[in-house]
């Protein structure tokens, strides 16, 4: 009796883990996700949540560990490199936006499955993780406090790690809020008034770029892209002022979790796969239901229209 | 799996050259088709992603490629076979869906164009890697090889697979070769051809169910997740070499069947290799270089190009100094030191130095004991440069408003780009006006009037 309530309550901590890790990935994504879709760089956060993939490999082949620090570090050079890099291709080259950042991003994640590929079996990764992330198996990968043998096991190490990042994100927009505020909204004003455009266009990459490290391992690498955007872009819909925004694609991000797990549940299926589709699943529902409520309000005109009352 | 070890063995050297031999030798039938089939693929993507490029939806094929997914795995649940009509079919469909979702949300909703491509790009992808994962997890037969699809795998194909990129990339190719006119004239100036009659819809739409075919059926070669590269890449590497869209598409044709042939042959020879990343890797060499050396619009040509006119602006202001030097002197002395020009000019001395010899090269100034002189030929440039320099503020100042400090700085830049035409045509807007606003004559050219510059 004993021994079965304990098998339950190990099941029921390693769902607690899942969960816990997934809503705050969610979270992270949805806040950073508002700023990408206000400042219209939705592509910019497909671009580096791709190329992430190369500053995790290469900062794991380079330093020969995969600590936290050296991942996180990895993934902001080459998420910043990235956005400079698109910009500069822009610039110089005369291509379009979207193009620049196309033909960077492809090359830093081919470059990446390349590596991965070659070095498969050096290294803790596989194109399977890459695509899907491995958010079941996330409870095992333990940090452990302290020595080895004796330490106290503390937790998931993607937990810590996107609580980390979670903390970072919401501290900086915290923070910077009026300052990004201004720069979304009235870049011409922001510049009068002496606020760097380029420095918080950059900040908002190093804050994209430690997300999508942070999600990695979660929900791998493409996976993020619809947690990015798809909840901001539902809040988008709805909200009538940046805070409304932000605190309904955190709503939005934490009912997509809910969701998808049970989906995932039912069908068997890939955790972050789930996740990602009940965001879409949402997305679509908040259209219909403002598509259906823009029917009733011209029906109604009409009606008035032709009663004459109007 | 097999663990694709670096090459440091010699035997493994051999055995690709070996393997090398016997895909160059024709004799293994499913190597030479991988070719064929890669060949065409890279040749109809990139020409059909020129247009989607040239009509700034670069990014297009991604969203396109990604949102195929779900019907590739939806045709497997539904049929439960693996048929390279069923799965073209499935993966058609999808993509078609997804084109409709792209254009559709920014037309009805506030979603902008940029977001709308970035959603239904991960929302597909999800819904396409849950079905994946789904079907992996259950009991269905034959279920192996669908993950290819993600990054290609060129030692996967099929005959099959093979026949109907062959047939379907011979469709796009002789499509476009068909309407090439209308797609130009669509493509670059699309309100032209509504006025024309033409039916500007109804070819939008096919391009777009082309992009959509040379997608799907690049699918099982290069993958979902670069796609977009296959399409994107070469027409960008092609626009440094040309503006003739003719030369453009068979350039960029040519890129993308050169670099398809490279990665589907190193993925061909060691089957650890994804496909789609070698092409990738080699699309972006190829797109490096032409950005680099392209004669007409490289970076070393501009770069060049930018240097040659800094040193024609430096010469040039050097000259215009000397006669401002001459005209304060009343014409009467015509030697000067270093220190009167930079007395005149900001320029650090050494600028000067290497200015003054370029000019005393073209024999525009001599040099006699630290002292410079303004030559025959040298007065006749100077006359004309400060000639347009007064006459283009004297336009400013009487046309546009401009106060007098304005107007020098823009005289500053415009007296190296007027040409002759255009100095008349200021002559005769201007009548017969001839001083500057700050007071100082227009000097006229020595063959009219040489007495007159020197009044």
């Amino acid at each position: 009796m004993n021994e079965m309530l304990n098998g339950f309550i190990d099941q029921w901590a390693l769902d607690l883990w899942i969960l816990a890790t997934a809503s705050l990935v969610a979270a992270s994504c949805a806040m950073v996700g508002v700023f990408l879709i206000l400042r219209r760089q939705a592509l910019m956060g497909d671009a580096i949540s791709h190329s992430v993939l190369l500053g995790i490999v290469l900062a794991y082949l380079i330093s020969g560990t995969n600590s936290l620090w050296v991942m996180l570090i990895g993934a902001v050079i080459i998420g910043l490199i990235t956005a400079w890099l698109a910009e500069t291709l822009h610039k110089t080259s005369r291509l379009q936006t979207d193009a620049s950042i196309g033909i960077v991003f492809t090359l830093f994640f081919s470059i990446g499955v390349i590596l991965v590929s070659l070095y498969t079996g050096q290294i803790d990764l596989d194109q399977e993780c890459v695509l899907y992330g491995e958010i079941a198996f996330v409870p095992f990968d333990t940090l452990i406090f302290g020595d080895l043998e004796s330490g106290t096991d503390i937790g998931p190490r993607a937990f810590w790690m996107i609580l980390l990042v979670f903390l970072i994100v919401t501290l900086g927009i915290w923070i910077g809020f009026e300052r990004f505020k201004t720069v979304t909204f009235h870049p011409s004003l922001a510049i009068s008034l002496g606020i760097s455009l380029t420095f918080w266009h950059y900040f908002l990459m190093t804050l994209v770029s430690l997300t999508t490290v942070a999600s990695f391992d979660a929900v791998g690498a493409i996976l993020v892209v619809a947690l990015l955007i798809i909840p901001a872009a539902s809040a988008y819909l709805l909200a009538k002022s940046l805070k409304a925004m932000l605190w309904l694609a955190i709503l939005y991000s934490q009912a997509a979790v809910w969701i998808g797990y049970g989906i995932s549940y039912w069908l068997d299926s890939s955790i972050a796969a789930s996740i990602g589709v009940s965001a879409g699943l949402l997305f679509v529902l908040t259209i219909s239901a403002l598509q259906m409520q823009k029917a009733v309000q011209q029906n109604d005109y009409k009606r008035k229209i032709q009663a004459g009352e109007l | 799996m097999q663990t694709f070890t670096l090459l440091n063995d010699h035997s493994q050297w051999q055995q690709i050259g070996s393997q090398l031999a016997l895909f160059w030798s024709f004799e293994d039938i499913n190597a030479t088709w991988v070719l064929i089939g890669s060949l065409l693929l890279g040749m109809s993507a990139s020409v059909i992603g020129a247009f989607a490029f040239l009509r700034r939806r670069s990014l297009l094929g991604d969203a396109l490629a990604h949102a195929a997914l779900p019907g590739v795995m939806m045709a497997f649940l539904l049929s439960g076979s693996r048929d390279a009509e069923i799965i073209f079919i499935g993966a058609l469909a999808s993509s078609l869906i997804g084109f409709w979702v792209i254009d559709w949300l920014p037309k009805n909703t506030k979603i902008k164009p940029d977001a709308a491509l970035a959603i239904t790009l991960s929302f597909f992808f999800a819904l396409g890697l849950m079905l994946l994962s789904y079907i992996q997890s259950s009991e269905l037969p034959n279920k192996s090889g669908l993950d290819k699809l993600l990054f290609g795998q060129a030692a996967a194909i099929t005959a099959e697979d093979i026949h109907i990129l062959v047939m379907v990339t011979s469709v796009i190719l002789f499509a476009v070769i068909l309407f090439f006119q209308k797609f130009r004239l669509i493509t670059f100036n699309r309100l032209y051809a509504q006025t024309l009659g033409v039916p500007v819809k109804f070819y939008e739409m096919l391009l777009a169910v082309l992009i959509v075919l040379s997608v799907v059926v690049g699918l099982q070669l290069v993958g979902v997740v670069l796609m977009a590269a296959i399409l994107l890449t070469p027409i960008a590497a092609a626009r440094f070499w040309s503006h003739q869209l003719s030369t453009l598409l068979i350039l960029a044709g040519l890129f993308g069947a050169l670099s398809a042939a490279l990665g589907s042959q190193i993925s061909y020879i060691a089957p650890a290799m994804p496909t789609g990343p070698w092409i990738v890797v080699s699309l972006s060499m190829l797109f490096l270089m032409s950005f680099v050396f392209a004669p007409k619009h490289g970076l070393l040509k501009r770069y060049n190009d930018y240097r040659n006119l800094r040193r024609r602006v430096m010469q040039e202001n050097v000259l215009r100094t000397l006669y401002k030097l001459l005209e304060r002197n009343h014409f009467q002395q015509n030697d000067f030191t270093l220190a009167q020009i930079t007395s005149l000019r900001s320029i650090s001395s050494q600028q000067l130095q290497t200015t003054l010899k370029q000019l005393i090269q073209r024999h525009w100034v001599e040099e006699v004991q630290q002292h410079f002189y303004l030559t025959e030929a040298g007065l006749h440039k100077a006359i004309k440069l400060t000639r347009r320099h007064r006459l283009w503020e004297s336009y400013l100042s009487q046309h546009a408003d401009l106060s007098s400090e304005q107007v020098h700085h823009q005289a500053e830049k415009m007296e190296h780009i007027l040409n002759k035409d255009q100095e008349e045509q200021i002559v005769a807007e201007l009548m017969q006006h001839l001083a500057d606003p700050h007071g100082k004559p227009i000097p006229q050219l020595p063959e009219t009037a040489t007495s007159g510059a020197k009044r």
